[in-house]
């Protein structure tokens, strides 16, 4: 919303300074967003007179001329035709910025005649684009700042410009009128009275309106018109054409001008018709759905069933409430007007003007909500207006419907206040704010004025109160503990393991990305997602249709990207949410790193090498000890079709508690997602990590014997698809008590154990609890874990 | 005794000589050896009459610690050369790399919600949590924006697909994490302290927008809690956060729909070469959004607003990081470029704690 200084003072008695309005409005909640302040770049500049001009010795078009100013006289070389003696002209002196050359003047020889300064058209001022010669004051003094000239001869030219920020709750301030009341309650200024005197209709009006009763309810509960005969629609006189400019409308023509004036002025939009060009009578109707209107903007709109329209007989005119018809507008040649002050209910207008996609001040204003009962003066004053400027003759008013009844009334509790905002408001003032906002109160209630359809209950009361009173008057007070004393902690269990796996990740060497939630469509699709029920029905991008099923796609795209800037080497991960369904709540967290290339670059110990498997199987059983898994888990396989089939484990407490996985990813994947492997990755769901049963900081006791632990190692030949934890599970289970752990330290295929076979190296750690272990002893459990293992494997001693 | 004075010259020196081991070793059986020299001294001890042993008796094993003695501080002196010898060869060019140790980040994302986690845990608000995929009514309705409301145009909402057959309003992703609100308030009731920290989705997407970013919304409710708290609070929390110790908040009336009355918070700052300053200067930055609770959003989520009264707000996580630390471009948050990721982010083990200070 844009108006100027002088439009306000129309409606405020006030000498408050620009800035001290400025503050003043956006501590009201009416936000500034700019004030332009066309003075300020015409400060310097001040009047001087010509007292003598010859032509330039060296130039037939230059003039050299004797100048008085405040400073005496100056020479001043100038190349305007009409600068000559007699003429006061607007004097830039040396150093001063002349805005429309974007020049700081200095003294300059002109063709070997010095300048001090330069006599100013007004295009080199920024007031227009005239350009013809220097401005030529028809009066002034010497030495008169420019800028006072101008406050007081042409003061729309200097008339400062505010944009505000309107809230939705505050249509009545999409008018100046309403503006000004906000100021007048917080007392910047005294409200001026405003009165509608009707204006006596000379004849009937010749044009009937009719709304269908279907539409007086929700639509359209008042429409009322008049016809103005013998008009002249020239353009509007210069001080509104200047207001309209200020606040970047387009001035157009009187009739036009006068309904954008009362749009701005009172949030009170209107519409006028070429009368001669309307057949027959208005009707404010439903559409049928198909009907056709070339609109104003010059676009044709096919409206639908419901939306409404005003139609003579001819067909609609106008949509109603947001945009008139071409081919009813009104023309330079427009003699007999149509005057159109109609009340719209908001939520028609929000959803015609959504599904047309017009965007229009009225509808705007509209479907905020205007003062209904504002209708009829809006319409009298309007009329008044275009008789004063373009003459002619109004007809009586046609009206159809009626002012709808918003009166209400709300209880007003002055404590309540106090009690809310916590600042100490008089009863007396917080009753002297409401009724300077145009509420009446009787009793303890308080009936809302008709232009505030946004005050709604008690509550709303208590803003209005605060927000004049000022809300830069709150002072903070503590707010004491909900229970005294050292806080509890407050995470839950998920959130600790959160922060630990993020924390573990980073700890592991690994970059944390936030990627987007969203992702395409083929990436989603090979991660198991993509379906209809996580598709986003209006997405930003192609790149953002799906909600991700999984957080490694996201990370992967991110891997390219790195990968095409020259970073072959890349630890990244993430931690967040994926997508397992189309409702509220059908989300998990989830943690995945992604390893790609080599562990490191090259490097003079020689420890890079390509990433695998086992580094991310490493990485996955770290965080998962960080979040509090167990230690004893099952690896399985048969994961899901992203992970390269015979590469990669899930994590698992029995076949259906799946930790998280590991392993390489499927090469189509990483050809889809144009990444250069090799990758590896892991996934962990800390939601799936069971609690512990019990929860104390009580240790179990340490139970560790004085006696010497024992390690014999032994070596297995079995097939080799015979997986390690089985066979290691075998020897453990060979003497429970007596084996303290058993650890794979070698791995062989081929050579002399021929296809298909494999060795496989244990160390097996004996932990004698009562009495130091006998050979005899030792050789007894050897022959246990033998004998196990072949039982479980058929796996025999390597000879 | 005669030749003592002789034997211990004779063997010094030869110690002193012994230019290794095997020679020491050779000096020490020829005088200490079984057949040494002046093993075989001592033996003849036995022969001699008491007077006479009484004298040399003495002298022999004076003479044998004195010897031992040398040997030994010689074998230690070989040593020590040995080693020294051995040290002047074993020289390392120490300016190579070391090995390489993994060291990685956490996003300033994160980082700073555990930042605005800590703090407003010690001022005893719990962190709660709600859907990303919300229902509309939670997003809008419950929070008093019912549908043809204009603030739901002004919120660039993303609509989830519905399915055909499905007549339900759409899901929306949640503009906003105020919609935790209401479900912390229909969960646990009154009285109630929670901040909820998480990703929110607007369809905007420009130099200073993306289609993703992240809030904390904070919401207290008792029976007594007014504007006057949240305006402590929240200077409280800009205190630590910004790690300064004195700031100052000018609250400004403003319109959000669920809450009245409602307040835009400024911070004032001084950006002097193109510095931030928190708590000085003539600016004023703009940083959340607050008020009371709305009574018809309290009462949305089963909460008695005749009984229960307070404050929500609302900030944006991924803004006030970049104020904190520095950083300047939103959308570089979301992208993973790893220069980025190395430059703006946090090491491991930098936890924000209040007893150890929330930034290095």
């Amino acid at each position: 919303m844009k108006f100027t200084l002088a439009w306000l003072r129309d409606h405020l008695e006030t000498t408050a300074p620009v800035a001290e309005i400025a503050a003043a409005l956006t501590d009201l909640g009416l936000e500034v967003e700019e004030v332009r302040d066309p003075a300020e770049r015409l400060k310097a500049f001040t009047l001087a007179k010509v007292l003598h001009a010859e032509p330039h010795p060296d130039a037939d078009r230059l003039r050299v001329c004797r100048v008085l100013t405040d400073e005496g006289e100056r020479q001043i070389v100038c190349g305007a035709p009409n600068a000559r003696a007699g003429i006061i002209a607007v004097l830039a002196k040396p150093g001063d910025y002349v805005p429309g050359i974007d020049v700081t003047l200095g003294v300059g020889r002109i063709r070997g005649v010095e300048s001090q300064g330069m006599m100013c058209s007004e295009r080199e001022l920024e007031l227009s684009d005239e350009h013809e010669g220097i401005i030529e004051l028809p009066s002034g003094e010497v030495g008169q700042r420019f800028v006072d000239w101008l406050a007081v001869h042409d003061p729309g030219r200097v008339d400062p410009v505010f944009h505000i920020k309107i809230t939705p709750n505050r249509p009545d301030a999409l008018g100046v009128r309403g503006i000004a009341r906000d100021l007048a309650a917080r007392g910047l200024g005294v409200l001026k009275p405003e009165t509608a005197e009707p204006v006596r209709g000379a004849f009937p009006c010749p044009i009937g309106v009719r709304i269908e009763p279907a539409l007086k309810a929700h639509g359209c509960p008042l429409f009322a018109g008049r016809l103005i005969r013998g008009v002249r629609n020239g353009p509007s006189p210069q001080w509104l054409q200047d207001r309209l400019r200020a606040i970047g409308l387009r001035p157009i023509s009187a009739l036009v001008d006068v309904t954008n004036y009362f749009t701005y002025g009172w949030n009170r939009p209107l519409h006028v018709f070429d009368a001669d060009r309307v057949k027959g009578d208005l009707r404010i109707h439903p559409a049928q759905g198909g009907e056709e209107i070339l609109a104003l903007d010059g676009r044709t709109y096919r409206l639908a069933a419901g939306q409404m329209a005003i139609s003579d007989d001819a067909g609609p005119e106008s949509i109603a409430g947001i945009m008139g018809g071409e081919h009813t507008g009104v023309t330079e040649a427009t003699v007999n007007v149509f005057l159109e002050s109609a009340y719209w209910t908001p939520i028609v207008v929000a959803a015609t003007g959504r599904a047309l996609r017009i965007s229009s001040d009225a509808r705007y204003r509209f479907e905020r909500g205007v003062d209904p009962a504002f209708t009829l003066p809006g319409l009298e004053m309007a009329t008044r207006m275009i008789l004063d400027l373009c003459g002619g003759e109004a007809s009586e008013v046609v009206i159809d419907g009626a002012v709808p009844d918003t009166d209400r009334a709300f209880r007003f509790d002055p404590d309540r206040v106090v009690r809310l905002v916590g600042m100490d408001i008089p009863a007396e003032e917080q009753r002297r704010t409401l009724e300077a906002l145009g509420f009446r109160l009787e009793g303890e209630m308080a009936h809302p004025p008709s232009w505030r359809p946004d005050i709604q209950g008690e509550a709303d009361l208590v803003e209005e109160v605060a927000r004049i009173a000022s809300l830069t008057r709150l002072r903070g007070r503590p707010l004491p503990r909900a229970v005294p004393g050292v806080p509890k902690p407050v995470l839950t269990p998920l959130q600790r393991r959160e922060a630990a796996a993020r924390r573990s990740c980073a700890a592991l060497g690994y970059n944390e990305c936030v990627t987007y939630s969203f992702i395409d469509e083929a990436a989603a699709r090979l991660f198991g997602g993509g379906g209809e029920a996580l598709r986003i029905e209006n997405p930003i991008s192609s790149e953002m249709t799906h909600m991700r099923p999984d957080l490694l796609p996201g990370l992967l795209r991110a891997a390219a990207r790195n990968q095409a800037r020259g970073f072959a080497d890349l630890a990244l991960f993430e931690v967040g949410p994926v997508f397992h369904g189309g409702e509220p709540g059908e989300q998990g967290l989830a943690v995945s790193g992604l390893l790609v290339g080599r562990t490191g670059p090259k490097d003079v110990h020689g420890e890079s090498r390509p990433v695998d498997v086992f580094d991310a199987r490493a990485d996955a059983e770290a965080v998962l000890a960080a979040i509090g898994a167990p230690a004893k888990v099952q690896i399985l396989r048969n994961g899901p079709g992203w992970w390269h089939p015979g590469r990669h484990g899930q994590i698992c407490l029995g076949p259906k508690k799946v930790l998280g996985v590991f392993g390489e990813l499927h090469p189509k994947v990483l050809r889809a997602m144009e990444v250069k492997g090799p990758a590896v990755a892991f996934t962990v769901w800390p939601a799936e990590v069971p609690l512990p049963r019990v929860r104390t900081a009580t240790r179990p006791a340490l139970a560790i014997s004085d006696l010497q632990a024992v390690e014999r190692d032994f070596a297995f030949v079995v097939d080799a698809r015979v997986e390690a934890l089985t066979l290691v599970n075998a020897a453990a289970g060979a003497d429970k008590a007596l084996i303290e752990s058993v650890r794979v330290f070698d791995e062989f295929h081929g050579g002399a154990l021929g296809e298909g076979r494999k060795s496989l190296a244990i160390t097996v750690r004996l932990q004698p609890r009562e009495r130091t272990l006998t050979e005899a002893e030792i050789e007894a459990v050897s022959a246990a874990i033998v004998e196990k293992v072949a039982k479980a494997t058929g796996g025999v001693l390597r000879g | 005794m005669d030749g003592l004075g002789e034997l211990r010259a004779r063997y010094l020196e030869a110690v002193a000589g012994a230019a290794d081991e095997a020679a020491l070793e050779a000096v020490r059986l020829a005088a200490l050896g079984r057949k040494g020299e002046i093993s075989l001294r001592m033996r003849e001890l036995g022969g001699m009459d008491p007077a006479a042993r009484q004298v040399a008796g003495p002298a022999l094993n004076a003479l044998k610690d004195e010897l031992e003695a040398a040997l030994k501080a010689r074998r230690a002196a070989l040593a020590d050369a040995a080693l020294e010898e051995r040290l002047a060869a074993e020289w390392l060019d120490v300016t190579l790399p070391a090995r390489r140790r993994p060291a990685g980040t956490v996003h300033p994302v994160s980082q700073v919600m555990e930042e605005v986690t800590a703090i407003f845990a010690d001022m005893g608000f719990a962190v709660a949590e709600g859907p990303q995929i919300e229902s509309d009514w939670h997003n809008f309705d419950a929070l008093n924006i019912p549908p043809e409301h204009p603030a739901r145009q002004e919120h660039d909402t993303f609509f989830m697909a519905r399915l055909p057959g499905d007549d339900r309003p759409p899901h929306v992703l949640r503009t906003h994490t105020s919609p935790v609100q209401i479900r912390a308030m229909a969960e646990h009731g009154a009285p109630i302290r929670v901040i909820a920290p998480g990703r929110v989705y607007r369809m905007d997407m420009d130099q200073t927008h993306t289609p993703m970013f992240h809030q904390v919304e904070g919401l207290a409710i008792d029976r007594d809690i007014s504007m006057a708290h949240l305006k402590w609070v929240l200077e409280e929390f800009c205190r630590a956060y910004f790690e300064v110790d004195h700031v100052e908040l000018r609250f400004r009336a403003s319109h959000f729909p669920f809450t009245e009355p409602s307040a835009e918070v400024d911070l004032r700052c001084s950006w002097e070469g193109g510095q931030l300053k928190v708590g000085e200067g003539e600016s004023w930055m703009e940083i959340l959004g607050s008020g009371m609770v709305h009574p018809k959003v309290l009462s949305a989520a089963g909460v008695d607003p005749a009984e229960w009264q307070g404050f929500a707000f609302g900030m944006g996580i991924d803004r006030i990081a970049m104020l904190k630390y520095g950083i300047p471009d939103l959308r570089a948050f979301f992208e993973s470029d790893l220069r980025w990721l190395r430059h703006y982010g946090f090491a491991a083990l930098d936890m924000p704690t209040l007893s150890g200070g929330l930034s290095r």
